[in-house]
């Protein structure tokens, strides 16, 4: 079977989630991987690693911002003229934007948060996380042509392949589908992305107040974690809100969740309920998230949190 | 302006999800349904748009007649008048078509979704649309101001945010901090029994998946409970049993 997948990449360098959508596309078949805006060849050639066996680069600057409407033209172009079946993506806010165009440019069936390789002994199913992680649907795709976003941190990496061949992709693009201009750009620089941390430490109204999330932050550093937070939290602006977890925030599915101070509402645990372990430190025995919990301690985060980072250290050293 | 909300109906987000007829149908026993979060903040904005700007704003649903409390709650809260595609919404594409058609028929200047629905969280309705009507989609959008005939947005990306201007008409995602939820006052539950609520039929019966089965996850293990004065056993646990660190 031949693959498209897109790949986004972050500071120049190919997205974790990218990798595990690549890894994917080749546990089901040749992989042709797809590039856009600035990324050096060096960097597009490590996908291979993760299985593809070309690269497309489509190396217009103008791509690099993540433009729904050029970058749907570019990828309907490339899985046409590679004759790809299935083109895979990470499920991302960028992936969601473009992924619905691209589908109805193609004509092709989309599903979304998968979580595991499709069954193709009767038609070509696969299995989406849906109600926010609470339920797996299995679906069949019907069309010749297929798209699945995946979600994060659910499939392995393969990380045995060769490098790749990286080839240039140019695609004339209508000025048309530069409509939007963009004003301006604001991105955390050099930290751990949320959505595709293996470890999140995230702090609630536990905390107190905005100027007590060093603790939070010093454990994150410990660990190479991101930080995240509940949504009062984020609504009281103690922390930007792209670090708002749940039901209305950002889902995530790290190998490790550490909830600090955060009573474990359900629309909280909705976001939160596809990670492998969860520690939860609350100073309320009764706090309904250690119902949720792998690992639980019942204190206060004052004075648990200094003393886990001093452990955690020294284990790590 | 003339805005279009389309809105899901949708299990309240503390219900428990369960399945029937061998995990075939969503066990609907016991389930309270609300309008989506993310389309309900959609709402509440296509409404402070209207207030300030004049206008009209009409909420959308694909769906069965059970969806009508729904409809007129969304009336309550502001909306003029209701359309209801009489369907399942079986799958994304088919529900995108009905929207789209819907749109057709009417002359709006924008067109606002949630980011995502939250049963089946595919966040692709919008782009769907988009690309239907030939319109510029953006999903999640945060902030929506208008200037004229332009619009400034501010769009989320991952690890952190965006703005752009474009011109009317498009189609948006939203989510929060576009607005505040607006809950319906008295007067509100009133003059919506009396609004407009129209039903039209399916357009095209077009579909491109089908389910096959429901699956519950498997259930949690018991919580292990550590001292508050051993954290180094956490760190153990963590280290040689869970193997995260
Ligand atoms: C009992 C039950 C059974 C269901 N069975 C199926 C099924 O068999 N197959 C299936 O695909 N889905 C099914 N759904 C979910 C269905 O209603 C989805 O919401 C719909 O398919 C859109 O999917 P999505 O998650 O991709 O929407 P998204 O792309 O996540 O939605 C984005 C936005 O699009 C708009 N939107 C989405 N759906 C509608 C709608 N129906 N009316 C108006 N606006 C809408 C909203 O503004 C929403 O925020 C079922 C839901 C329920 C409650
Ligand atoms: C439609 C809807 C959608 C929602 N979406 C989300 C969402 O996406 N994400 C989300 O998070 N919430 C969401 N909520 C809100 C949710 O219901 C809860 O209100 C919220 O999660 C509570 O946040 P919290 O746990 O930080 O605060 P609280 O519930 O106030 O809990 C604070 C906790 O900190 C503990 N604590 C206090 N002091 C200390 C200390 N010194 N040390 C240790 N522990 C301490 C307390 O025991 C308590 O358990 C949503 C609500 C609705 C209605």
């Amino acid at each position: 079977m031949s693959v498209l997948v897109f790949i986004e990449t972050e500071d120049g360098k190919i997205k974790k989630s990218s990798r595990e959508a690549i890894s994917y596309g080749a546990a089901i078949g040749e992989v042709t991987a797809i590039a856009l805006g600035s990324v050096s060849n060096e960097e597009l050639a490590s996908a291979g690693v993760n299985g593809a066996t070309k690269v497309l680069h489509a190396a217009d600057e103008k791509l690099n911002a993540g433009l729904i409407q050029p970058y749907t033209e570019v990828i309907a172009k490339a899985f046409e003229s590679t004759g790809a079946e299935v083109l895979v993506t990470a499920k991302s806010s960028l992936a969601d934007a473009v992924v619905g165009r691209v589908s109805v440019k193609l004509g092709a069936a989309l599903a979304s948060n998968v979580s595991e390789l499709p069954k193709t002994d009767s038609g070509f199913v696969v299995k989406q996380s849906i109600y926010t992680g609470k339920a797996f649907v299995n679906t069949t795709l019907t069309t010749d042509k297929k798209i699945l976003a995946i979600k994060k941190n659910a499939i392995e990496l393969k990380t045995d392949g060769a490098a790749a061949s990286v080839e240039a992709f140019d695609v004339a693009l209508d000025d048309a589908l530069f409509g939007a201009k963009i004003t301006s750009s604001e991105k955390a620089e050099g930290d751990v992305l949320l959505p595709e941390a293996d470890i999140v430490v995230s702090g609630g109204r536990g905390l107190k107040g905005p100027e007590n999330w060093g603790i939070i932050e010093d454990l994150a550093k410990t660990l190479g974690a991101a930080t995240g937070c509940s949504k009062p939290v984020s609504d009281m602006d103690w922390r930007p809100h792209h670090e708002h977890v749940g039901q209305t925030g950002v889902k995530v599915s790290p190998s490790l969740y550490i909830a600090v101070g955060i009573s474990g509402a359900i629309q909280h645990l909705a976001g939160v309920n596809s990670s492998k372990y969860i520690v939860v430190i609350n100073k309320d025995e009764e706090a309904p998230f250690f119902k949720a919990a792998d690992y639980g301690i019942v204190g206060d985060a004052f004075e648990v949190l200094p003393k886990l980072n001093e452990a955690l250290k020294k284990a790590l050293a | 302006m003339n805005i279009l909300v389309c809105i899901t109906h949708v299990p309240d987000t503390t219900s428990r999800i369960a399945f029937t007829e061998n995990n075939t149908k969503f066990d609907k026993n016991g389930v309270q349904f609300i309008i989506g979060p993310y389309d309900d903040y959609a709402l509440a904005r296509a409404v402070e748009l209207k207030e300030a700007n004049g206008g009209k704003v009409t909420v959308l649903n694909v769906g069965e007649a059970e969806t009508e409390p729904t409809l007129r709650k969304a009336l309550a809260i502001g909306a003029d008048e209701a359309i209801r595609v009489n369907a399942f919404p079986s799958d994304s594409y088919f529900v995108a078509k009905q929207i789209a058609d819907v749109a057709k028929q009417g002359e709006y200047d924008l067109i606002l979704m949630g980011r995502e629905s939250i049963d089946f969280n595919g966040g692709m309705v919008h782009g769907m649309v988009g690309e239907m009507l030939g319109l510029p989609s953006f999903s999640p959008v945060m902030v929506l101001e208008m200037e004229g005939n332009t619009a400034k947005i501010t769009r989320e990306i991952e690890g952190g945010k965006e703005k752009l201007e474009v011109n009317l008409p498009f189609v948006a995602g939203c989510q929060e901090p576009i607005a505040e939820w607006k809950i319906p006052n008295m007067r509100g539950i009133m003059s919506a029994r009396t609004k407009p609520l129209n039903v039209v039929e399916p357009t095209d019966n077009t579909k491109l998946t089908e389910i096959a089965q429901y699956e519950l996850p498997a259930p949690k293990g018991a919580v292990k409970m550590i001292d508050a004065d051993n954290v180094e056993e956490l760190v153990n646990l963590l280290k040689n049993e869970a193997k995260v660190i």
